[in-house]
C-alpha cells in the first residue's frame, strides 16, 4: 500500500521528521504513538500534501506511484485520506456541496461520471447512519459551530463517504465521549477490508481496545523509535515514554 | 492663462451639446445652475477628496477623447429579460416604450419625463442637489428622456420591476440615463436595477436615479451591474425616507472597465431604515469605487451597511462610508461593515469609514476586513480530493453568498449566481 523511506521534512529550518522507515500493507491496521510535538501530525500533514512543510530527503511510495510528486487532491483521488487532528471550519461552504464536489471530483480523476443526485444522497444517508451523524449537522456549512466531537465525527463520515485506500486519522479519539469512540471505530472496523489500510494516530490505548491494531510504532524526536504488536501500546500505557526519553537522551550525550 | 484651465467638462458640453437633443423637461434654472457649476468645478480628477480613487476627468481625457455619440438602436433585450418581472427598457439613456412590457401592474403609474405636466416636472431634480456634484450636473445637463415611476398609496407590487438599461455605441459615448421612483405612503415595491453595456464602442454612463420612499412604505432595491469592458459608469442614487419608510438596495457589481456608485441616503425622518450591502469582484484593471452616505437628520433610524469585494489581477477597490448623525438624530443605531479578498499581489482596497456624529445617544460601528483566500482551508479540500481552483470557487462563493442571500428575487439571484460563478 504506502512505504515510506527515509523521510524527512522541515519547517523553515527546524528538521521536524528526520528519517521516517515504515511499510504498511492492505488489510493493516498501524498505530502511531509519541509524546506531544514528536512530529505525528506533521509526518499526516507530509503525507497529504500540506506544503508548508518542505522534504529534505527521502520517498513515499503509494501503491505504485511516487508520493510526494502528486498536488495534495491528487494524492486524496489516488485515495489517501487524513482526518484532521483539527479540522477546519469553512463558513458558507455546506457539507454536503463539500462531500458532491469531492465525490464527483475523485470519480472524474478515475474517468468515471458524476454520481447521480439520488445514489448521492443515499449515500450520504447510509454512511450518516453508520457514524451516527445528525442529518442537520451534513446540512450546516462544513464544520463551522460543530463541536469538537461532532468534527470529529464528520471527519469519519466523510472517510466513509470518499472510501478511500489509506486513510490516516490523527487523533480522532481526542475529545470524543465513550459513546463516540464507540461510534468512530464502528466506522473504521466497518469500512475495514483486505483492500484498505489504516494508520491511527493516538494517545492513549483505549481506542485501540475498539480498533485493534496490527503494529503499534512509537514516534519520537521525528523518528520511529520502536515498533511493535499490540502490547507495545499496553506497555506505553503502563510506563509512559520515560524510558524512550531516557535512552534518548543518552544518546544524544 | 485660459489655455491652461483645460476644462474637460467644458469639451465634453461642446462636443455633446450637437448631437444631444434638448432637455425640456428639466427647468431652465436647473439647467444654468449645472451648467455653471461644470464650468467652475470641472469633471472631478483625483485631488478632489471624494474621487480621490477615481479620477474621472483623467478617465475622460484618456478614454474619452473622441466622443462621437454614434448610438445605436436596440431592438430585442428577450435573452436579458426575467421571467416573472415587469421589464422596462431604457436604451443610451432614454426610455424605450416599444421594448418595455405593458404596464399592467395596478397601483403603478410611469410618465415619461416629456409627457409630465408643470408641476410634477418639479420632482425632477428634488432630490439630487445639481450644485452638490459634477455628475449630477453633468446628467442634469444633458439628461436622457427619463421617466418618473410611481407606485400609488397603500399598493404592494405583486411582482418586481425590472429596469435595463442599456448602453450601446460604435463610438465612445457619453450616456445620462435618468429615473424618478417614488413611493406612496404605505406601498411596497421591488424595483431591479440592471446596467449593461453592449456594442463596439466605450460608453460612459452617468446614471441618477432620485428615489423617495414614502412613509411607512418599503423600496426594495437590486442593482446589477454588468457592463463589460466597454463600460463606464459613474451611478448616483439620491434617496430620501419618509417616516417608518424603509429602503433596501443590494448592489452587485461584476464587471465594468470603471463603475463608480454614489449611494446617498438621506434618513430623513423618525423610525426609518435603510440596509445598503454590496458585492464586487474586479480584474484586469478595472475599479469598482463604492462611496455611501447615511445622513441620520431625525431620531430613532437604523442604517446597516455592508460590502464585500473579490479582487484580482491588477484592479482596484474602493469603499468608502460615510455617516452622518446629525444632532436631532438621537437613538441612531448606524452599522458598516466592509471584507474584502486580495487574489493577487498586485490588487488594491482603500476602505475608508467616515463618521460624523453630532448627536451623543447613538450607537455606531465600522469594521473592515482584507484577507487573502484562507489557504488552511484550500488544504482542507484538497485533501479530499477538491481541486485548487474548485476550492478557490467554493469558498469565494462562500464568501458571497452573505450578500448574494439578500436577493429575495429567486430567478434574479440565481442570474447572478451563475454569472457571479462563471466570474470567478
Ligand atoms: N508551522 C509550524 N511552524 C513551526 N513549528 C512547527 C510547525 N508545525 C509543527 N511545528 C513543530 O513541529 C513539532 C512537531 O509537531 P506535530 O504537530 O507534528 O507534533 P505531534 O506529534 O502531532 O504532537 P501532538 O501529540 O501534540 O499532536 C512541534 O515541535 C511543533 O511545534
Ligand atoms: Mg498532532
Amino acid at each position: 500500500m504506502i512505504t515510506i523511506k527515509n523521510l524527512h521534512a522541515s519547517i523553515g529550518d527546524k528538521e521536524i521528521l528526520k528519517g521516517i522507515n515504515l511499510e504498511i500493507k492492505a488489510g493493516e491496521i498501524h498505530a502511531i504513538m509519541g509524546p506531544n510535538g514528536s512530529g505525528k501530525s506533521t509526518l499526516a500533514s507530509v503525507l497529504a500534501g500540506r506544503e508548508d512543510y518542505e522534504v529534505t530527503q527521502g520517498e513515499v511510495i503509494f501503491n505504485g506511484k511516487n508520493l510526494l510528486d502528486l498536488a495534495a487532491e491528487d494524492r486524496a483521488r489516488e485515495g489517501l485520506f487524513l482526518a484532521f487532528q483539527y479540522p477546519v471550519e469553512i463558513p458558507g461552504v455546506s457539507n454536503i456541496n463539500f462531500l458532491k464536489t469531492a465525490l464527483n471530483e475523485i470519480r472524474a480523476y478515475h474517468g468515471q461520471e458524476e454520481m447521480p443526485a439520488k445514489d448521492f444522497l443515499a449515500l450520504v444517508k447510509e454512511k450518516q447512519k453508520l457514524v451516527e451523524l445528525d442529518g442537520k449537522l451534513t446540512n450546516r456549512s462544513v464544520n463551522e459551530g460543530f463541536s469538537g466531537g461532532e468534527k470529529k465525527r464528520n471527519e469519519i463520515f466523510q472517510m466513509a463517504m470518499l472510501n478511500p485506500k489509506l486513510a490516516v486519522l490523527d487523533e480522532t479519539d481526542s475529545g470524543l465521549d465513550i459513546d463516540a469512540l464507540r461510534i468512530v471505530a464502528t466506522g473504521v472496523n466497518a469500512l475495514k477490508s483486505k483492500e484498505n489500510a489504516f494508520v491511527v494516530i493516538t494517545h492513549y490505548q483505549r481506542l485501540l481496545d475498539y480498533i485493534v491494531p496490527d503494529f503499534v510504532h512509537i514516534l519520537y524526536n521525528g523518528q520511529i523509535v520502536r515498533s511493535g504488536g499490540k502490547e507495545l501500546a499496553l506497555e506505553l500505557e503502563a510506563k509512559g515514554y520515560d524510558e524512550i526519553k531516557k535512552q534518548f537522551e543518552s544518546l544524544e550525550k | 492663462m485660459i489655455a491652461e484651465k483645460s476644462n474637460t467638462a467644458q469639451l465634453i458640453i461642446d462636443k455633446i451639446s450637437s448631437s444631444a437633443e434638448k432637455v425640456n423637461f428639466i427647468d431652465n434654472d436647473q439647467l444654468s445652475k449645472a451648467l455653471l457649476y461644470l464650468e467652475n468645478k470641472g469633471i472631478p480628477n483625483n485631488k478632489h477628496e471624494d474621487y480621490k480613487y477615481c479620477n474621472i476627468d483623467g478617465i475622460f481625457k484618456k478614454e474619452f477623447r473622441n466622443i462621437e455619440q454614434k448610438l445605436n438602436s436596440v431592438t430585442d433585450v428577450a435573452q436579458y429579460k426575467l421571467k416573472d418581472a415587469l421589464t422596462l427598457v431604457v436604451v443610451n439613456g432614454n426610455y424605450s416604450e416599444s421594448l418595455s412590457d405593458k404596464l399592467i401592474l395596478k397601483g403603478l403609474h410611469l410618465t415619461a419625463f416629456s409627457n409630465l405636466d408643470k408641476e410634477e416636472k418639479k420632482l425632477i431634480g428634488c432630490l439630487a442637489n445639481v450644485e452638490s456634484d459634477a455628475f449630477i450636473a453633468l446628467n442634469t445637463a444633458f439628461s436622457g428622456a427619463g421617466f418618473h415611476l410611481k407606485i400609488a398609496d397603500n399598493e404592494q407590487l405583486q411582482m418586481p420591476i425590472h429596469i435595463l438599461y442599456v448602453s450601446s455605441a460604435n463610438s465612445e459615448a457619453l450616456v445620462n440615463p435618468r429615473n424618478v421612483i417614488e413611493l406612496g405612503k404605505n406601498a411596497e415595491a421591488t424595483i431591479i436595477e440592471e446596467q449593461i453595456c453592449i456594442g463596439t464602442g466605450k460608453v460612459f454612463t452617468n446614471f441618477l436615479s432620485e428615489k423617495f420612499v414614502g412613509e411607512n412604505a418599503k423600496l426594495t432595491s437590486y442593482t446589477f451591474q454588468n457592463e463589460g469592458a466597454n463600460g463606464f459608469s459613474v451611478n448616483t442614487n439620491q434617496v430620501t425616507i419618509n417616516r417608518y419608510g424603509k429602503y433596501d438596495n443590494t448592489t452587485v457589481t461584476l464587471s465594468g472597465a470603471l463603475v463608480r456608485n454614489n449611494h446617498n441616503v438621506v434618513l430623513a425622518a423618525q423610525n426609518c431604515q435603510a440596509h445598503l450591502n454590496g458585492l464586487f469582484t474586479t480584474r484586469n484593471n478595472q475599479l469598482v469605487d463604492n462611496h455611501t452616505l447615511m445622513d441620520h437628520q431625525m431620531p430613532n433610524c437604523e442604517s446597516n451597511e455592508l460590502y464585500k469585494g473579490i479582487i484580482t489581477d491588477k484592479s482596484t477597490g474602493v469603499f468608502n462610508g460615510k455617516i452622518y448623525v446629525r444632532k436631532d438624530a438621537q437613538k441612531t443605531n448606524a452599522y458598516q461593515s466592509s471584507k474584502n479578498i486580495l487574489l493577487s499581489d498586485d490588487a488594491t482596497i482603500n476602505t475608508k469609514p467616515q463618521l460624523e456624529i453630532y448627536a451623543d445617544d447613538v450607537k455606531c460601528s465600522h469594521g473592515t476586513s482584507t484577507g487573502k483566500i484562507d489557504e488552511v482551508a484550500v488544504f482542507y479540500l484538497n485533501a479530499r480530493g477538491i481541486g485548487r481552483e474548485s476550492a478557490k470557487k467554493l469558498l469565494l462563493n462562500a464568501f458571497a453568498q452573505e450578500v448574494i442571500n439578500k436577493i429575495e428575487v429567486d430567478e434574479l439571484k440565481e442570474k447572478i449566481l451563475n454569472l457571479f460563478e462563471n466570474e470567478l
